[in-house]
């Protein structure tokens, strides 16, 4: 199996996002498989032992994450989360353009191997006209007969719809996004219960993220060993990363895990532009710490379990590089700004947390600001740690953090421009 | 019964249920965890985070899932890496809760310190300084001060009407959507809700009116902070300067336990008046809550128009007189009636007075009457919901049969009771000529005529009994009918079976029938004689079956027998003004009144009362519960207790009646009325316990609603609970006829109706709103009517002009005539309607 | 006014139909998106309207127009132009991109310009991360991206839009 792209297919195959295209090239069979040949128990088996895991952010493994489902209650649902929200990450929408039936077919074999009827794909507001094709598309699928009532002769039959969101970060925690589509606000729900359990108008409940599911079609069709053959031992398969930033070539390059930041950023991204020297790494959007680019950090392999080791985590893989010319507290006011603008205001840390950063990243980083606030928002960050209903306010204070511990001479030069009348605001890049 | 789970909280241990929240848990043992969002009577959410401790749970073996122990033989305990939420986490065997150590205390205070970054510093102007949860755990948690910069905090709108009755302040809202949640939750009006997110998170209303709601009180008493206060108390004082008196709603049977605060001030020539109603905690009653007419209409005891000077016809003319001349009078005119005398008195009396006037008027020879029009208090009597009945205690073992009521306008806090009934999962059944909200919680709904309710109820007990009475074909169709014959089955099946009758579209002697009829079927079903079993009339007055119970009943010809009496002795009541036919009376009319109603306009004596706040007594709920309510202003100089005024006269005909207090009346009513043997104030007195604690120093908890130091009250057994046998009698129901195409007239009631007691409070007019009939739009289509247009309604040979309102839910045919609403209507008429004049449109 | 139901009978059918028969709940993001497409916001009779269908209260779906960023509740420009500045793009100059737009407008961000047709916004991150600097256009119609875009390529987008609207007005 010698080609270069297990999701981003369409880039070598044309026309793969045509239905008769995409089955010449195998499409739906593996679903055909499944339905056919395979009991659910048997699906999700594989998944489990390919290894594959989450690429929503959590990392959690996939196949586990199937077998929790409750066997008590029903119906069940799969929820396909294409709410691509986390600033620098545009990986599912190339995917649900260029690959789209990929991507479908992973969600009904995901359906199947959970027993669901019904299948919906929660896709953020501004994904619209992109709704619009996949509607069609899921019509087109139904008029094949490989959506529908008793597919291939069998007793199972499955539906797939589309849900749109209105513009909410929010919705992208699986439980928020749940509330969402019951029609209320986007708001987490408390967890236990969790989805599998207590999902999709209480029922129990599959939630994945777009590319984890363009996986598994090929992992049903080819086999766990195969898919092992990608990636590291505890990280395997292949990952989108969305390069995005001070690149010469930023846009998705699928690459095994545990491709290091430098392969990505220098051999595949082009480097730097203007001559400019790399200085930090968001590996996982704004959400994500601010890892100094040094050498080490360069040769660090994109794993779930390396990361780490040079303080972020991989996340969604969203990889936005950050040059020398960009002032830290800069960049932590525009992450700020955004969770503050995010935050769904049901817990009192974030909602309170996120609003007051703001107002001292704006104090800092306009040179109004003294080094006792850069103290205090260190302070404030740290007492929203560990106190959040959800992930989201959590990830707010990552980039403050490590902003003020790993680049604190950007802070000094801030805050000695209170001083210094007059003297011009650095700018942002380009 | 759940399993029991024992656990460590700061040192002290506790045993409780499987599934109890920490933060109960605590609460049980009297070790304070702070909250905001949570509220014991609500479904946890975790969003303020203010909650939270440290959690420690023992280690188990990986295989042999042995407990690890450590060295000294304790079972070793892991902390988990961060503080969890209280409110949100149940107990399990062996956990360590900590919530006495630093990192918590910060962790705390943390949570504070977000708060207060966008709270408001105005406590010294803020309703709630004193009484606020916010205020109190910034003392005991909170930071020295305030790291945050006050110009960057956020201004608000401070005054934003949610409606007519409350005010909500922007600024000072926490976001802990306590008043959203029990909207929606307990009371299932969602009509507030969270507008934006984030920090610019408002509460908002889109319910015309505003805050929709019967409830919308309540949240003002759950609220942490002052965000959230009623238009009637807002800056009209701070709550140390208040005392409390306990007292009772005085407006339905339910019988709110509730406490007045009271305060002396000048602005009120230095006089003691009432500044609020809040709820006073009676689980068994009303728990914690009271609905908003109990809140808000209390201001007719206040009236200005309240008399406080005896009149005594003098050529033609009511004119001032001593009491002594006025009790001269009656007392004469009593005596010379004899048996002529009529005294007709209503449920709006306390016991005690009641009690006195039955005395007085047999001394004499005369005839009592109560002014209703309902029947079945007997019945009730006798098949009343036995001794320990609670609606907090049924679930799915439990059918409530509800029949011929807008349950929601007749007694709202059992409706909300009800529906969380529902919500447990006691099967409802609802059986009503049109819909009803209580509708949706129903297992089963069942529709008949209007006038045909009592035929329903036969129709169930014939689906499920072998003797079948002949049904009027009007439900013969209904009989059939499968939901019926379901319902009638869930009925007969279930465990425990109560039935409440209201007054939806009957008179006095349809109502008296459909009592017979319920009591029939829980009778045949043998759900009599049990707790949580039994027969409930939904009363229009607080005290109606306490009037029952000291032997009054109403009068099937109360015309002619108004007509007939000699001398007229009438009691909080005012038959001249609900139908101008009751107008005409005898020789002679005393009328003992808190105000110069219609009635008393006519008499020849009238007797000033004191007001239910400026006395004690008791009145009896629908659950047949006496509970007490307590002085809570001064008696006002030279008027006295109708049970005084009362014993007076008995005095002057040589009467020996108890005058000299109602605890002592009380002893005679004990003595001399079987069902309220052994009661007595001390034992209405008595408290015990109750779940959740609430208005002691933890206002944060379950807010603002007050402890019952005062009493819970005594609920009396039935006669089918004492053992006595009851027997099936045969309902004999008028029937009801309509000319072919002529419209039916039926009697409904509202919760804001335009009578004595609720009129005054001028907060509730919007509301209350003008006096209207509703009907169907297709039969207002033939009339020419339009929503809003003012007709003619010609009923009982009076007409009327009042405002046309249209509701498709309705059944065709009929139009619906709110009582108190200044129709006179006592049950189903021929009535016409015509234009008068059409809205502009 | 006319309503929803008399506007978009088969649209309404449609969004009902994807969702469980006792969950209309759930249709009420769909059908707010429907009372958008006429004048861009949702009226109170539409939220009324809603409301109805989805059996819940007024209150409710107000709520959620208030809770989401695409909804709104007053009217604005016709044409929504959506520039993110958030971090990724504003590494490749979008916040640049956006001052200039404005200028070239004669508005402000959150301002509409004097013929009602546009209003423009900033917003948070659109995925569209390599294609800075990028917006979106919203109308009642729905939404479209506009990437790599230049200050030139923008205003050619404005004259068309401008041209569109005034042959609407010529027929
Ligand atoms: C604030 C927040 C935003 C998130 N946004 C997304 C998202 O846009 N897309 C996504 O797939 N997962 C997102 N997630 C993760 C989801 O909660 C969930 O873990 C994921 O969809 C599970 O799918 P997976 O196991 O296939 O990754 C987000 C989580 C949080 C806390
Ligand atoms: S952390 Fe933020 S986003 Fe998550 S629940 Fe709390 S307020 Fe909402
Ligand atoms: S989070 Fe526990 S009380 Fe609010």
């Amino acid at each position: 199996m010698d080609a270069k792209y297990l999701l981003l297919r369409h880039r070598e195959i044309p026309d793969i996002n045509r239905l008769e295209v995409y089955r010449q090239h195998g499409g739906y069979q593996a679903f055909h498989k499944a339905v056919t040949a395979m009991t659910p128990a048997e699906v999700t088996a594989v998944v489990k032992a390919s290894g594959l895991r989450g690429r929503g952010g959590a990392g959690f493994p996939t196949g586990l994450k199937w077998s929790f489902i409750d066997a008590h209650k029903w119906p069940h649902y799969v929820v396909a989360n294409a709410d691509e929200s986390e600033p620098g990450t545009f990986k599912d929408r190339e995917i649900m353009e260029g690959n789209p039936y990929q991507f479908l077919e992973g969600v009904a074999i995901a359906a199947y191997a959970i027993q669901a009827n019904a299948a919906y794909i929660y896709l953020r507001g501004e994904f619209w006209q992109l709704a619009g094709q996949l509607d069609q598309r899921i019509a087109e699928l139904e008029a094949t007969g490989l959506l529908g009532d008793q597919l291939f002769g069998t007793d199972y039959s499955l539906r797939m719809y589309t849900h749109l969101g209105a513009g909410a970060y929010i919705c992208g925690e699986e439980t928020a996004l749940l509330e969402s589509m019951e029609g209320k606000l986007g708001q987490p729900r408390l967890r236990p219960p969790f989805p599998p359990s207590f999902g999709l108008y209480g029922k129990p409940t599959v939630v994945n993220n777009v590319e984890t599911l363009a996986n598994v079609p090929l992992i049903v069709e080819r086999g766990a060993d195969w898919y092992r053959t990608f990636g590291t031992e505890k990280s395997t398969g292949v990952k989108i990363f969305s390069l995005s930033g001070c690149v010469n070539k930023p846009g998705n390059y699928e690459l095994p895990l545990g491709a290091t930041f430098r392969e990505l950023i220098f051999e595949h991204g082009g480097g730097i532009p203007g001559g400019r020297e790399i200085k930090a790494i968001m590996p996982a959007g704004a959400s994500s710490s601010l890892i100094v680019a040094n050498q080490e950090a360069l040769d660090t392999p994109m794993d779930y379990e390396s990361v780490p080791n040079v303080g972020a985590a991989l996340g969604s893989a969203s990889v936005i590089v950050i040059d020398d010319s960009v002032s830290v507290p800069w960049l932590i006011r525009k992450t700020i700004h955004f969770f503050k603008h995010e935050s769904c205001g049901k817990c009192t840390p974030c909602r309170e947390g996120t609003y007051w950063m703001m107002h001292l990243t704006e104090r800092i980083d306009s040179g109004q600001a003294g080094w006792e606030d850069v103290e205090l928002l260190r302070e404030v960050a740290s007492q929203v740690r560990g106190k959040c209903l959800c992930a989201l306010g959590e990830f707010s204070i990552e980039a403050v953090l490590s902003g003020i511990e790993r680049f604190q001479s950007d802070f000094e030069a801030r805050v000695q421009s209170k001083q210094i009348e007059g003297e011009p605001e650095p700018q942002a890049a380009g | 019964m759940a399993k029991l789970v024992t656990l460590t909280i700061d040192e002290k241990q506790v045993t409780v249920p499987e599934g109890t929240l920490i933060v109960d848990a605590a609460k049980k043992i009297g070790v304070d965890v702070p909250v905001f969002c949570y509220h014991p009577k609500m479904e946890p959410v975790g969003m303020c985070r203010m909650c939270l401790v440290d959690i420690g749970r023992p280690l188990r073996d990986r295989n042999t899932g042995e407990l690890l122990l450590e060295p000294d033989g304790s079972p070793r305990i892991q902390f988990g890496p961060k503080l969890e939420t209280a409110c949100t986490t149940p107990v399990s065997e062996g956990m360590v809760v900590v919530g006495d150590a630093d990192n918590v205390r910060r962790g705390r205070k943390d949570i504070i310190e977000f708060i207060l970054t966008s709270h408001p510093l105005d406590c010294p102007i803020c309703d709630k300084g004193g009484e606020c949860p916010l205020q109190d755990l910034t003392m005991d948690h909170g930071p020295g001060q305030s790291r945050f910069i006050y110009d960057e905090k956020i201004h608000l709108a401070k005054h934003v009407p949610l409606g007519e009755l409350i005010v909500l302040d922007r600024e000072r809202c926490i976001q802990c959507g306590r008043c959203v949640r029990y909207q929606d939750e307990i009371v299932d009006d969602p009509v507030i809700a969270f507008h934006n997110r984030g920090r610019s998170l408002e509460i908002v209303t889109f319910s015309e009116p505003g805050f929709d709601s019967y409830f919308s009180g309540n949240t003002t008493d759950i609220c942490p902070v002052g965000a959230l206060t009623t238009a009637d108390f807002r800056f009209e004082a701070r709550p140390w300067e208040l005392k409390s008196a306990a007292s009772l709603c005085s407006q339905c049977p339910v019988g709110c336990n509730i406490t007045f605060n009271v305060r002396r001030e000048a602005k009120s020539g230095g006089n003691w008046v009432i500044k609020r109603v809040m709820p006073r905690q009676n689980e068994a009653v009303n728990e914690i809550w009271i609905c908003d007419k109990g809140r808000f209409a209390y201001h007719y005891t206040e009236s200005p128009e309240r008399i406080k000077q005896p009149l005594v016809r003098k050529n033609g003319e009511l004119t001032p007189a001593s009491l002594e001349e006025a009790l001269q009078v009656v007392a004469a005119r009593l005596r010379e009636a004899g048996e002529g005398l009529l005294t007709l008195a209503s449920g709006r009396l306390s016991n005690e007075d009641l009690f006195n006037l039955r005395e007085l008027t047999a001394g004499v020879g005369g005839k009592t009457g109560l002014y209703s029009q309902m029947g079945g208090g007997d019945l009730v009597a006798q098949v009343g919901v036995g001794k320990g009945t609670d609606f907090a205690l049924m679930g799915p073992e439990t059918a409530i049969l509800v029949v011929a009521s807008n349950l929601l306008e007749e007694a709202p806090i059992w409706w909300s009771r009800l529906k969380q009934a529902a919500d447990r999962g006691a099967r409802l059944i609802v059986v009503n000529p049109r819909p009803t909200k209580l509708d949706r919680y129903a297992a089963h709904t069942i529709r008949y005529p209007y006038g045909s309710e009592t035929a329903a109820i036969l129709a169930l007990l014939n689906a499920i009994s072998a003797k079948r009475p002949n049904l009027p074909e009007s439900v013969q169709s209904l009989a059939r009918a499968a939901e019926l014959q379901a319902a009638a089955k869930t009925f007969a099946d279930a465990q425990d079976a109560v039935v409440l009758y209201g007054s939806e579209g009957t008179s006095l002697a349809a109502s008296q029938a459909l009592a017979q009829a319920c009591a029939n079927l829980l009778i045949a079903t043998g759900h009599i004689g049990r707790p949580n079993n039994g027969l409930l009339g939904v009363w229009s007055r607080a005290n109606e079956q306490g009037a029952w119970d000291m032997g009054f009943r109403p009068l099937p010809d109360l015309q002619g027998a108004m007509k007939a009496a000699r001398a007229l002795y009438v009691v909080a009541a005012d038959p001249a003004r609900d139908d101008p036919l009751l107008a005409e009376t005898g020789e002679f009319m005393v009328v003992q009144e808190l105000f110069l109603t219609d009635t008393a306009r006519l008499a020849d004596v009238v007797l000033p009362v004191r007001a239910y706040t400026e006395r004690e007594g008791t009145y009896t709920t629908g659950e047949r519960r006496v509970q007490r309510f307590y002085p809570a202003l001064p008696e006002p100089a030279g008027v006295k207790a109708d049970f005084a005024i009362s014993a007076q006269i008995g005095q002057l005909l040589g009467l020996e009646l108890e005058g000299r207090s109602p605890a002592r009346v009380m002893e005679r009513i004990a003595s001399q009325v079987p069902d309220y043997a052994g009661v007595s104030y001390n034992e209405l007195a008595k408290v015990s316990e109750q779940w959740p604690i609430v208005g002691r120093g933890d206002l944060y908890y379950g807010g603002t609603s007050y402890e019952n130091k005062q009493g819970l009250g005594v609920q009396l057994s039935s006669a089918a609970h004492r053992g006595e046998t009851v027997t099936l009698g045969w309902p004999a129901w008028p029937e009801v006829k309509t000319a072919a195409g002529s419209l039916l007239a039926v009697p409904v009631t509202r919760l804001y109706d335009r009578g004595n007691t609720v009129l005054p409070s001028r907060l509730l007019h919007p509301r209350i709103g003008q006096p209207h009939v509703l009907m169907h739009p297709s039969n207002a289509r033939e009339l020419g009517v339009r929503e809003g247009d003012t007709v003619q309604v010609t009923l009982n040979g009076s007409g009327n002009v009042v405002v046309a309102r249209l509701d498709r839910s309705l059944p065709l045919d009929v139009v619906l005539v709110p009582r108190s609403m200044g129709l006179p209507i006592a049950g189903p008429v021929g009535v016409q309607v015509r234009v008068v004049e059409r809205v502009a449109v | 006014m006319s309503t929803l139901a008399e506007n978009y009978p088969g649209e309404i059918k449609s969004i009902l139909a994807k969702y469980p028969p006792d969950q209309k709940r759930s249709a009420v993001m769909a059908l707010i998106y429907l009372a958008q497409r006429e004048g861009g916001y949702v009226t109170k009779q539409a939220l009324r309207e809603i409301a109805e269908i989805c059996e819940i209260s007024t209150t409710d779906v107000a709520s959620l127009v208030g809770f989401y960023s695409l909804y709104y509740d007053q009217p604005g420009g016709k044409y929504r132009l959506q520039v993110c500045t958030d971090l990724p793009c504003a590494l490749r100059g979008a916040e640049q991109f956006l001052e200039n737009l404005c200028e070239n407008l004669g508005i402000k961000v959150g301002e509409t310009t004097a013929d009602g047709l546009l209003t423009v916004e900033h917003v948070m991150c659109l995925a569209a991360c390599d294609k800075a600097p990028m917006f979106q256009v919203q109308s009642g119609e729905g939404l479209a991206y506009y990437e790599n875009q230049t200050a030139e390529s923008a205003l050619e987008l404005v004259g068309r839009l401008r041209r569109r609207e005034a042959g609407k007005d010529g027929r």
